[in-house]
């Protein structure tokens, strides 16, 4: 009887610690690989995280600058825009495709968004260029209609499916005793929502925003076909610049190994990592903040 | 008294509607979405399109995609799901655990092109398999674990509190609680992570840029597993529709194929996440009627 | 009982799959083998990584030579020319495609191991949007190239055309065709990088160009072949063709380089010398590439 138990705790840990190391390992191989910049071509730290000054040498010489100021800034404002955008709509759409119709949510709504989950970046990426590009020159009145705001509208279309679908399921798990509760004690159905389901279901939206954030932060082809990359920090929502991303995808097939822009290419996957390891942490302690407030 | 409720009635009937209005909104970009990609991409084609011929057609690579999807979740569904039972039942709660929760989260944000590079030292270099179907099913997998893995964690810490300690009350080992009672009851949300990971694998192009290589020369009749052109072969190299859409896509080459691949791949994922719904609906009924049937007894 | 049975299935795919993996590893050495016995039939495999301007050309080869040898699986992919020579250095391709010089992406003990096919040239155009064109801009001195791609001229009217501010479309700093547009076009002086767009590939810098008024960037002639959508713009009174190429005119283009490990092995040899033969050089020049073979200068 308690060889299953065992066998399950077995299994259970293993792969467990084999995800818990596959992670350690690639950020152990981020590092190694991102390291040179600091200790073979002797940047320091603050040069890379504080100047804009983007022009390494594709050698192993080294010489150049390795400012990533400009990425760095890019990648920060189009998620944050990105999901400033999503995230009132997923929710709204996680919310009316669970408690306000769910014949349609189930039967319409849930497979349309999911097979958005699996449309490769570069389509989205080329819709972008060929689409929507033109749009936002004729609204705007603008020459080039490559911008980080073009961008963000990309990302928010990309990361709708994962916010929607990962707090609809959320809010699906929401205990049917907590809505007749709240029926029963006279609630309208937007005071069931508002003050009882999404509450509860808090943390599971959370999840969907997290990896929604994620995907926006990885994403590379479908941005950088539509933000106009360009070597200089954003002035406005409609100015073109890089994020870390593009930058990587562009340059890494191209720069010479162990030379010093590959290197720094390197960095900035690590840094990317650092960047998104930040972000996730803060959303967490402020869940947690209001959690501990609730109860 | 009657002023508030009806006040809050009239809230609620603006709510609703707002959430009618909003949901339409987004149903109707992504249904002229779709339908762009989907309706474009079959008017464009060509009927030779249509075979199995590797260049110039897309018959080989929808059969590379989809075994390579399968392949990749392989790996992926039982150690994602394993791992996320460790970190939601057995591993010991404290900072440590949710240091690499975050961490895991984490891991789905680096952009594919450095896991592509990743999958290509370990798998390439390291093990040396070649560029091959099953180099690029590892690289696809360790960028869905992550996903995985937090949606079945979600989903058992998700569950109330009752069902565990129900189970364990009555006396069952933790294994069983699992097993039987708690697994089955949050299929539905693991699939769903399983759906957004097998639509990842199908969308990915950059990793499996490195890993698996754009090779598409498939003879079918040719059922020697060996054969660099056998179907079935791991170890041959496998272009994918999405590698097929970015290859012709950068050289500016024919769109109307990636029209009709992207319009493909689109109709790929409808039908596995319709499949796999009805599936997590399945079983979890199934799950459902036993414990009704216990009840019973 | 039922993650039990998922468990055991999992398992028995995870088996099936090692042994399977397990008998592909022997076998693709036996079949090399028998590729080497067999004189008068080719059969393995060839893999290629590296530009993406090249790989159309590999591609179309590829095919051609398949139908001759239906036993050979040859895969190409682009990646980049940086990649493509650390992975053929690296022995995880037969063939590594470069823009460039593999001493330029690789260091000196890797590149000493490489042995070079100059397999084709290409030459690289400017282009501009169609009302550029049509408003006047036919052609360019080096020295106006000079100025716009620095971003001294900003305007169309300071080279006789519209008045329309400029907009450059430009690969980024490591591409392959950058290096070669910059140092023939250009001279060797430095592209603003601050105001240009640059993109990851050609296709996506045709499409923007087309599309955006007064834009300016610079592709191969292989993505000219069909009707590109844009006009491309002489330099110093010299039309960017094949034919000013080859008579050493236009001085836009560079050689395209495979690169094996050692010696080729017998499958690629075949396949080398296939792409460079005349009879498939008429079809290159159909897809836009230049004949080494015609070259009357064979340096800048």
């Amino acid at each position: 009887m308690f060889r299953k138990e065992y066998a399950g705790r077995f299994l259970s840990a293993c792969f467990g610690l084999f995800v818990i190391f596959l992670t350690i390992g690639i950020g152990a191989f981020l590092i190694y690989k991102g390291s040179a910049t600091f200790t073979q071509f002797h940047h320091t730290i603050r040069e890379f995280l504080g100047s804009a000054v983007w022009d390494p040498a594709d050698n192993s010489k080294g010489g150049g600058k390795v400012g990533a100021l400009i990425f760095i800034v890019g990648s920060l404002s189009t998620c944050g825009l990105a999901l400033l955008i999503s995230t009132p709509f997923s929710i709204a759409s996680a919310i009316f495709l669970t408690e306000i119709n769910a014949k349609i949510g189930e039967k319409l709504f849930r497979p349309v968004v999911e097979i958005f989950a699996g449309i490769p970046s570069v389509v989205y990426g080329w819709v972008g260029l060929t689409v929507l590009i033109p749009w936002i020159k004729s609204i705007f009145h603008l020459q080039v209609g490559a911008s980080i705001f073009t961008a963000s509208l990309v990302l928010a279309v990309m990361i709708f499916p994962t916010i929607t679908s990962v707090s609809a399921d959320a809010i699906r798990a929401v205990p049917d005793a907590y809505k007749d509760g709240a029926y029963g004690l006279g609630a309208t159905r937007w005071q069931a929502i508002y003050s009882v389901i999404v509450p509860s279901a808090f943390s599971g939206i959370v999840s969907g925003v997290i990896l929604g954030l994620a995907r926006a932060f990885g994403e590379a082809l479908a941005v950088a076909m539509v933000i106009g990359q360009t070597n200089a920090l954003p002035t406005g929502i409609f100015s073109r610049t890089k994020t870390l991303t593009t930058e990587i995808t562009a340059q890494m097939g191209n720069a010479m190994e162990g030379g010093e822009l590959k290197s720094a290419l390197w960095t900035m996957a690590l840094l990317l990592f650092l960047v998104s390891l930040l972000f996730i942490t803060l959303i967490h302690i402020v869940t947690r903040k209001k959690k501990e407030k609730e109860d | 008294m009657e002023s508030r409720i009806k006040r809050a009635q009239s809230v609620d009937h603006f709510m609703t509607g707002l959430f009618y209005v909003v949901a339409g909104f987004f149903l109707l970009i992504l249904v002229a979405f779709a339908g762009k990609v989907i309706i474009g991409g079959f008017l464009g084609a060509k009927l030779s399109m249509f075979a199995f011929n590797g260049i110039g057609s897309i018959g080989n690579q929808l059969f590379n995609t989809i075994y390579l999807v399968f392949i990749a979740l392989v790996f992926s569904v039982p150690i994602g799901v394993f791992a996320g039972i460790y970190l939601a039942i057995y591993a010991k709660q404290g900072p440590l655990v949710k240091v690499l929760r975050i961490c895991i989260e984490t891991l789905s944000s680096l952009p594919s092109i450095v896991v592509g590079l990743f999958g290509y030292l370990v798998f390439l270099v390291g093990l040396g398999m070649g560029k091959s179907l099953l180099a690029g099913a590892l690289s696809v997998s360790i960028l869905t674990l992550p996903l995985i893995t937090t949606t079945t964690e979600d989903a058992l810490k998700g569950l109330p509190p009752g069902y565990f300690e129900g189970s364990v009350g009555l006396g069952a080992t933790k294994w069983q609680t699992v097993a039987h009672i708690l697994l089955p009851a949050c299929i539905p949300r693991i699939m769903t992570g399983v759906i957004l990971a097998a639509g990842r694998g199908f969308g990915e192009a950059a990793a499996l840029l490195y890993t698996t290589g754009s090779g598409s020369t498939l003879r079918w009749g040719n059922w020697n597993v060996t054969a660099p052109t056998c179907p079935l072969n791991l170890l041959r190299p496998a272009e994918t529709l999405s590698l097929q859409v970015w290859n012709l896509q950068i050289n500016g080459g024919d769109n109307s194929l990636a029209g009709l691949a992207s319009a493909v791949l689109m109709i790929l994922v409808l039908s596995f996440s319709v499949l796999a719904n009805w599936w997590s609906r399945k079983l979890a009924a199934k799950a459902a009627g036993e414990q009704k049937k216990k009840k019973e007894k | 009982m039922k993650v039990k049975k998922l468990l055991t299935g999992a398992l028995a795919v995870g088996l099936c799959l090692a042994m399977l993996a397990g008998c592909g590893s022997g076998s693709s050495s036996s079949s090399k083998k028998s590729s080497s016995s067999s004189s008068s039939k080719l059969s393995g495999t060839i893999t290629a990584a590296g530009s993406s301007a090249l790989k159309p050309l590999v591609d179309d080869a590829a095919k051609s030579f398949g139908n001759d040898n239906p036993d050979v699986a040859i895969t190409i992919d682009a990646g980049g020319s940086g990649e493509g020579l650390k992975q053929v250095s690296e022995g995880t391709v037969d063939i590594g495609n470069s823009d460039v010089e593999a001493s330029e992406k690789l260091d000196a003990t890797a590149a000493g191991e490489l042995v070079d096919h100059k397999v084709c040239v290409i030459t690289m155009a400017p282009i501009v949007n169609n009302d550029v064109y049509e408003g006047g801009v036919k052609d360019l001195s080096t020295d106006d190239l000079v100025g716009i791609f620095t971003g001294k001229i900003t305007n169309w009217k300071e080279v006789g055309g519209p008045d329309e501010s400029i907009v450059l479309v430009t690969r980024p700093t490591s591409s392959g065709t950058r290096a070669t547009f910059q140092k023939y076009a250009l001279n060797g002086a430095e592209e603003a990088s601050n105001t240009s767009m640059e993109t990851d590939d050609s296709g996506v810098l045709l499409k923007n160009v087309q599309d955006t008024k007064g834009a300016i960037g610079y592709v191969a002639l292989s993505y000219l072949t069909g009707d590109p959508g844009v006009k491309t713009v002489s330099i110093d009174g010299v039309k960017p063709t094949l034919k000013d190429t080859y008579s050493g005119d236009y001085k836009v283009w560079t050689y395209e380089h495979m690169y094996t490990k050692g010696k080729p092995n017998k499958v690629c040899k075949a396949f080398i010398d296939y792409i460079t033969s005349d009879s498939y050089g008429k079809q290159m020049e159909k897809l836009g590439y230049g004949v080494s073979s015609k070259m009357t200068k064979t340096e800048h």
